[in-house]
């Protein structure tokens, strides 16, 4: 197994004596940043070392050492390991840190999630709210001595299951159905919620005058929650004049359900099945992010034929979610239900794959630690085979002869602007929207993971930048997929499909992992933090969806609205992973 | 020429429309039934379908393969003399790897010396909790949770089953999946074998042992 290494060989802390220090913790790495320096260390990173790409922003709380750290990940665009960075700060409130954005503006979200979550506060962050509770929430829910509503215990399994499991439902145990606290004189029936006062009152510019003199109004719109072009609820508040957008910000958190609390509650194992409903369009992919996280941690290899099982799924799961994505791109562009319908058969010849050896068709629970739970019987690698050769090939060719030349798709979408590479390095943006930006980075070659470094294929690239090329980019990665897939089939070799027993319980040594993969939408990456127990003390999930969204912004001021339904739709996203 | 593109997407959709007469035409032609047959839903569903793929559901069903899995169900052996003898010992390994949490056992405890015996007094799974991983079937060491491919269980309330609901005969395992089934019977044959094997060792060296000082 081909593990890539955690950080880099640069010595931080000979650049920076005294005020930086290697992380010394049995099982973690990277380098401990005073807080004071922070943004001289992270500047000399970025322009001296040329860590250019920040991907993820996060914080842990350690509860016992009373203390709050705020972890970074910084990678090269030209590829090769990354470099880990922290800042540890007293856990008294207010927890301060200085925020990242003026170097990294992709932090943006990153930053709020953190304040929101952990409470941590990030000073310099020009909009620093809440982004996935509520407004008006009190507590920050993932720190470590926060309960939620039906709280039971720490940790599973609950010892109320067995050996003596008489049902009750959660609400019958409470007389007030449910164990919600609210800030102190709250009302409900007269509380406007601060944050959207902020919210309207950052994009309210009213009455401008334009050029010829005359008095124009402004209005804001609130596009969703409700939307059938949003992709589940999102909602972007948008200043317009006339049809121009002049300001956005987007508002998430309407499917938020502490998912990353919910992994530390769980055992390692138990968090397989949820990271399925992270991005359910992409369950085999999400499995193979958090099984390499973990097993990154236990330090065991993964069986030879699972590897390729591994990347064979994959990659089919790659081109079911392309296919989704330019279905639903056409329906977005108006070109209701055929398009899709056309991209939801092959979709299915997929699936009906995933179903036969995983058991469900999208949540597929699939990876364990060490291989797959089982393995591919041979009359279903012979369908894989016939999909692979003949049918998904002739149906990519189909796709475009159906769409790549319609002069209305054309017309709708080349020259429109979606992000040029210099704005979506520093937004953060990973995936296919930085790779049809001109960035030709793609975790697979870049920092290979699994056996994706026995492969032969290319990075999708181009060059424009336009939403064309970001609609053409997914047809160039199908066949790249299907190059990736005919060697995998060739070369599965026989043998076991797991390298450890099966056991429900799995050790764990203390430590840490970053483990990243290239989802079909972005870098989706776990980190997790070890104690030794039989539970995560920290779990992270970094989602691509999320992190692409801050550059929204960017993006749509100065375009007009209806182009604002493509470039949200070239982001691919899926509120499910957004949110968690 | 503008609209050279739009035409040669049309040809496409309309290729699709042919297509799903020429397939019914060929089939008939056959005399094979593409409707309403296990054959014809098979054919809908493979790479080799080029016009329509819908199947008429509820008249129709595709067909699920075995590890399709829903919910779970608990399996219970039929004997000879028509008694049913539960598989599950509660020993709460599936409780206790259950991501949800939605399994509740009650352990049975023997009247007499309060000792716990291998059955459980009750079996509660909230269905409506249940996210259908297929751990508890997949980390049962005797084979006694398995997961069901019955997907039909709307109702007008909660759904918490309990042992009466869940219990269902090994005959019914062995109809859904096949093939699993018949790993398992080999696996406890074989484990059976083994214990005989072990048991007669045993017993053949306690008689050898007990044989020698006399001789």
């Amino acid at each position: 197994m081909t593990t890539p290494a955690l950080t880099s060989t640069v010595d931080l802390a000979a650049r920076f004596p005294g005020v930086v220090s290697p992380d010394a913790r049995p099982g973690f790495s990277g380098f401990i940043v005073e807080k004071e320096s922070l943004i001289e260390v992270a500047t000399a990173i970025r322009d001296e070392m040329g860590f250019d790409l920040l991907t993820a922003v996060t914080g842990v709380d350690y509860l016992p050492e009373n203390k709050m750290e705020v972890v970074y990940c910084a990678y090269k665009t030209i590829g090769g390991p990354g470099l880990i960075f922290k800042v540890q700060v007293p856990r008294v409130d207010p927890v301060e840190v200085p925020s990242l954005i003026h170097l990294w503006p992709g932090v943006d979200l990153q930053e709020r999630e953190a304040w929101d979550l952990m409470g941590i506060k990030f000073t310099g962050h020009p909009d620093l709210r809440r982004i996935l509770m509520w407004e008006g929430f009190e507590g920050h829910p993932l720190r470590k001595d926060w309960k939620e509503g039906f709280y039971e215990e720490d940790t599973k399994p609950f010892k109320s299951r067995w050996p003596d499991g008489q049902f009750y439902m959660a609400e019958d145990k409470n007389p007030f159905k449910d164990n919600l606290t609210f800030p102190q004189n709250f009302d409900p029936e007269k509380w406007i919620p601060e944050g959207d006062a902020l919210l309207y009152g950052a994009l309210a510019r009213y009455t401008v005058k334009n050029e010829s003199g005359l008095s124009t109004d402004r209005i804001v719109i609130n596009m969703g929650p409700h939307h059938p072009s949003t992709h589940g609820v999102f909602r972007a508040v948008m200043t317009l004049d006339g049809e121009t957008i002049v300001g956005l910000k987007p508002v998430l958190g309407y499917l938020h359900r502490n998912h990353d609390k919910i992994g530390e509650r769980n055992t390692y194992l138990l968090n397989m099945p949820f990271t399925d409903r992270l991005d359910y369009f992409n369950s085999m992919t999400n499995n193979f992010g958090y099984a390499i996280t973990v097993e990154k941690l236990m330090k065991i290899p993964v069986a030879e034929r699972a590897e390729y099982i591994r990347i064979i799924v994959s990659e089919m799961t790659r081109i079911q979610n392309h296919l989704i994505f330019i279905g639903t791109l056409l329906n977005d562009l108006g070109a209701m239900y055929t398009p899709s319908l056309y991209a939801f058969e092959e979709r299915e010849l997929i699936l009906d794959i995933f179903e036969a050896i995983s058991g469900a068709r999208m949540m597929c629970n699939y990876f364990r630690f060490g291989g797959v739970v089982r393995d591919i019987p041979d009359d279903v690698m012979q369908k894989i085979k016939g999909l692979v050769h003949e049918r998904l090939p002739a149906k990519t060719d189909e796709m475009e002869r159906f769409l790549s030349e319609n002069e209305v798709l054309v017309s709708r979408m080349k020259g429109v602007k979606m992000i040029d590479a210099e704005d979506a390095i520093r937004y953060s943006i990973t995936g296919p929207v930085l790779r049809a930006a001109g960035v030709p980075y793609d975790i697979r070659r870049a920092d290979p993971y699994g056996i994706y470094d026995r492969f032969d294929f290319d990075v999708a690239v181009r060059h424009n930048g336009d939403l064309m090329d970001n609609y053409l980019i997914r047809i160039d990665e199908i066949r790249q997929s299907l190059r990736i897939l005919a060697q995998a089939i060739k070369q599965i070799p026989d043998g076991p499909i797991n390298s450890q027993k099966p056991v429900y319980q799995v050790r764990v040594p203390a430590g840490e992992a970053y483990g990243r993969i290239e989802s079909p939408k972005g870098e989706l990456a776990f980190y997790v933090v070890s104690n030794g127990k039989p539970n995560p003390w920290r779990y992270h999930v970094r989602p691509a969806s999320f992190v692409n969204l801050t550059a929204l912004e960017k993006i749509s001021v100065g375009n007009k609205i209806a182009d604002f339904v493509a470039v949200l739709a070239m982001f691919d996203i899926v509120m499910g992973e957004c949110d968690r | 020429m503008y609209g050279r593109g739009i035409l040669k997407g049309l040809s496409v959709t309309w290729k699709r429309f042919w297509d799903t007469y020429l397939d019914d035409i060929s089939w008939l032609l056959r005399g094979k039934k593409r409707y309403y047959s296990e054959e014809g839903i098979k054919h809908r569903a493979s790479k080799d379908q080029r016009g329509i793929f819908t199947v008429q559901y509820p008249e129709e069903r595709l067909i699920l393969p075995e590890e399709a899995r829903y919910l779970p169900f608990l399996v219970y052996d039929e004997k000879e003399d028509g008694s049913k003898e539960q598989r599950c010992t509660s020993c709460g390994i599936c409780a206790k790897v259950c991501p949800p949490q939605c399994i509740w056992i009650v352990r049975s405890n023997d009247p007499q010396t309060g000792r716990p015996i291998p059955e459980p007094t009750e079996f509660f799974i909230d269905a409506d909790i249940c996210m259908n991983c297929g751990f508890c079937a997949e980390y049962c060491p005797f084979d006694a949770i398995i997961m069901d491919h019955d997907f039909e269980i709307a109702s007008y309330s909660r759904n918490v089953y309990n042992m009466e609901k869940l219990l269902k005969p090994a005959s019914y395992y062995q109809k859904i999946r096949p093939e699993n089934y018949k790993r398992n019977e080999e696996e406890r044959k074989a484990k059976e074998a083994a214990k005989a094997a072990k048991a007669a060792a045993t017993a053949a060296q306690a008689s050898g042992t007990e044989a020698s000082p006399t001789s």
